[in-house]
């Protein structure tokens, strides 16, 4: 019987022959990701780090992007003391404030490569599932005994297959692919286990596959991986990643899979996540009028180029509705600059968007652009969750850079289609 | 010892511990008098050592923020019996040594001022006097816990080295 990725990946970094959905392996992931929390988990072990050191400095990945720049005393505090600890332990993967978000930056520095293990005290390490790795997310205290030991526990998932077929309609994105799963599946439905996607994966750009990854916790799953293709090899390439340097697994024709699922990707529609779950999914044509106060393009979710290419493409000659407010966050400098370079950001400006700097900024309700009670805002980002944006009496609704740029420009929500026509 | 029920599916991290204090809250005493604050404001004033919480589906989904399951053990939460929990949130109880069982029909069973009892060596719970049983944690996963959680547990690991 053949084995899936999630098999085949454990076997092979855990040193078993085979392994088996539920059985326990030990392994030493490749990367250890942690953002703005490092000042906490290092907080727990103070006196083991003096005791015990790092097992494994090339492991640890940092990158300060939860609240960037700094709001307070506290959240500067927080950077101060991961800056000290990359510091005094050699930890050469550090990405100071102002590089962007962990899950575009680690990509952008090469550090996700096909067939690796990659743990971070972030729910959305699923993204790099794009690129054929094996990520998720665990929690702080994980983080900080792995920092000590260098090796972790994982179960052996067992997996769904989706297939693609197909090719998306012009106005239709990845994000209402992985909407719409999310919608039929439910939060849960990929819970434990790993998500593969197989198809017609030519017909989607490594971005749009990272769209998709990015949102495999929102079904529950613990890995949402893509094959790797010559659109893969290319994409890493153009990091500096060349092809020697990783090994790319998939799963054997014959494996064996809990759950079939097959979707026709001409077939999808623009779709949006009413609040307050990301599996609350309605067409766009059928959710009703709904009117907005803010939108939010940006996130790891949908915050590249090509994200920001698709809303200035529909902005453009139009305006944001009066009184509404658009934000755009890039999810990294290096997109901002090449947003720049494009003359994407003056397009976005002069339609009536306010920049910030790239980082998760108003996702998480930490700073920047919170919600006032009863106001609605449509976002790129993954996650609608009462009192996400800061704000409990507020709501949060879900869509593709298309639609939220289509629904700016008339101050409600908008089908994109007529918009790309 | 009170039982809290919140028989609902996909109580998320943002209603357990809302997403804009995870950067400014991360000790017991700091994560205490927002724990649950969007699920029920009441519960960290009148929670107390020893209760339990009756949830449903998919509890604690969403962020892998662990302050949520920080909280609950510090409070003194005995137990937290589920229909079923979200991956990273399982993992995170695991770590801190925080028990979940994993049980819908004792979540089903139980009404206001059942009784309820633990068996977690042996795998059962009763509810209002109907037993039930749920699956033992492997052995791999029983020694984090017992050993009180993973950071006891990595430094016993690491000085046997």
């Amino acid at each position: 019987m053949g084995k899936t990725f999630a098999e085949k990946v454990l076997a092979k970094k855990s040193g078993e022959v085979e392994v088996v959905p539920g059985q326990i392996v030990i392994v030493k992931p490749d990367h250890l990701l942690t953002h703005d929390n490092s000042a906490a988990v290092v907080g727990k072990i103070q006196a083991d780090l003096k005791e015990f050191g790092v097992a494994r400095p090339e492991m640890p990945v940092i990158i300060l992007d939860h609240v960037v720049p700094a709001a307070s005393e506290k959240t500067a505090t927080n950077h101060q003391t991961s800056r000290a600890f990359a510091k005094k332990y050699d930890i050469r993967n550090f990405f100071d404030v102002g590089h962007g978000i962990c899950h575009q930056v680690l990509v952008e520095k090469g550090l996700a490569r096909p067939g690796s293990i990659i743990v971070g005290s972030d729910s959305h390490t699923c993204s790099y599932g794009a690129l054929g790795v094996f990520s998720s997310g665990i929690d702080r205290t994980e983080a900080a005994a792995l920092m000590l030991r260098g090796e972790t526990w994982l179960k052996v998932p067992e997996t769904i297959k989706i297939t693609l077929t197909g090719k998306l309609k012009p106005g239709v994105s990845a994000k209402d692919i992985v909407l719409t799963i999310i919608g039929d599946i439910r939060a849960d439905g990929a819970s434990y286990k790993a998500v593969e996607f197989h198809g017609d994966i030519q017909n989607l750009t490594v971005e749009q596959r990272l769209t998709i990854s990015n949102m495999g916790i929102e079904m529950g799953g613990k890995v949402a991986v893509f094959p790797v293709d010559d659109q893969t090899k290319a994409f890493l390439l153009s990091y500096g990643v060349n092809e020697n340097e990783y090994e790319p697994v998939w799963a054997d024709d014959d494996a064996e899979y809990i759950q079939e699922l097959n979707y026709d990707m001409g077939a999808i529609e623009p779709v949006v996540a009413l609040p307050h779950t990301v599996d609350n999914v309605k067409k766009v044509t059928e959710a009703g009028e709904i009117e907005f106060n803010q939108f939010l393009l940006g996130t790891c979710t949908n915050g590249r180029t090509s994200d920001l290419e698709a809303a200035a493409a529909i902005l453009d000659g139009k305006q944001v509705a009066a009184g509404k407010r658009l934000i755009v966050l890039p999810a990294s400098k290096k997109i901002y600059e090449e947003a720049l370079e494009k003359g994407i950001i003056i397009r976005l400006s002069r339609a009536g968007a306010m920049l910030l700097p790239p980082g998760c900024g108003p996702c998480l309700g930490a700073h920047q652009g919170v919600l006032a009670p009863g106001e609605k805002c449509l976002s790129t980002a993954n996650r609608n969750f009462k009192g996400r944006m800061g704000c409990k009496e507020a709501e949060i609704y879900l869509s593709s850079a298309e639609t939220l740029a289509a629904s700016a420009i008339y101050g409600k929500l908008t089908d994109p289609r007529k918009e790309v026509a | 010892m009170t039982v809290w029920k919140y028989d609902k599916s996909d109580i998320n991290t943002d209603m357990l511990f809302p997403g804009k204090y995870t950067y400014t809250c991360s000790t017991p005493d700091e994560i205490r008098p927002h724990l649950l604050e969007d699920l029920d404001p009441e519960f960290t004033k009148k929670v107390q050592e020893g209760d339990i919480l009756f949830v449903g589906k998919n509890f604690g989904c969403g962020s892998s923020r662990e302050q949520p399951v920080l909280g609950l053990r510090s409070v003194g939460v005995q137990a937290i019996v589920g229909k079923s929990f979200a991956r990273i949130f399982y993992r995170a109880a695991i770590n801190q040594g925080l028990l979940l069982v994993e049980c819908p029909e004792a979540v089903d069973a139980y009404e206001e001022g059942d009784e309820v009892t633990f068996d977690a060596a042996a795998g059962k719970i009763t509810v209002g006097g109907k037993e039930f049983s749920f699956p033992k944690l492997p052995p791999a996963i029983l020694a984090i816990r017992d050993a009180g959680g993973l950071l006891p547990y990595t430094r016993e690991a690491l000085r046997k080295k």
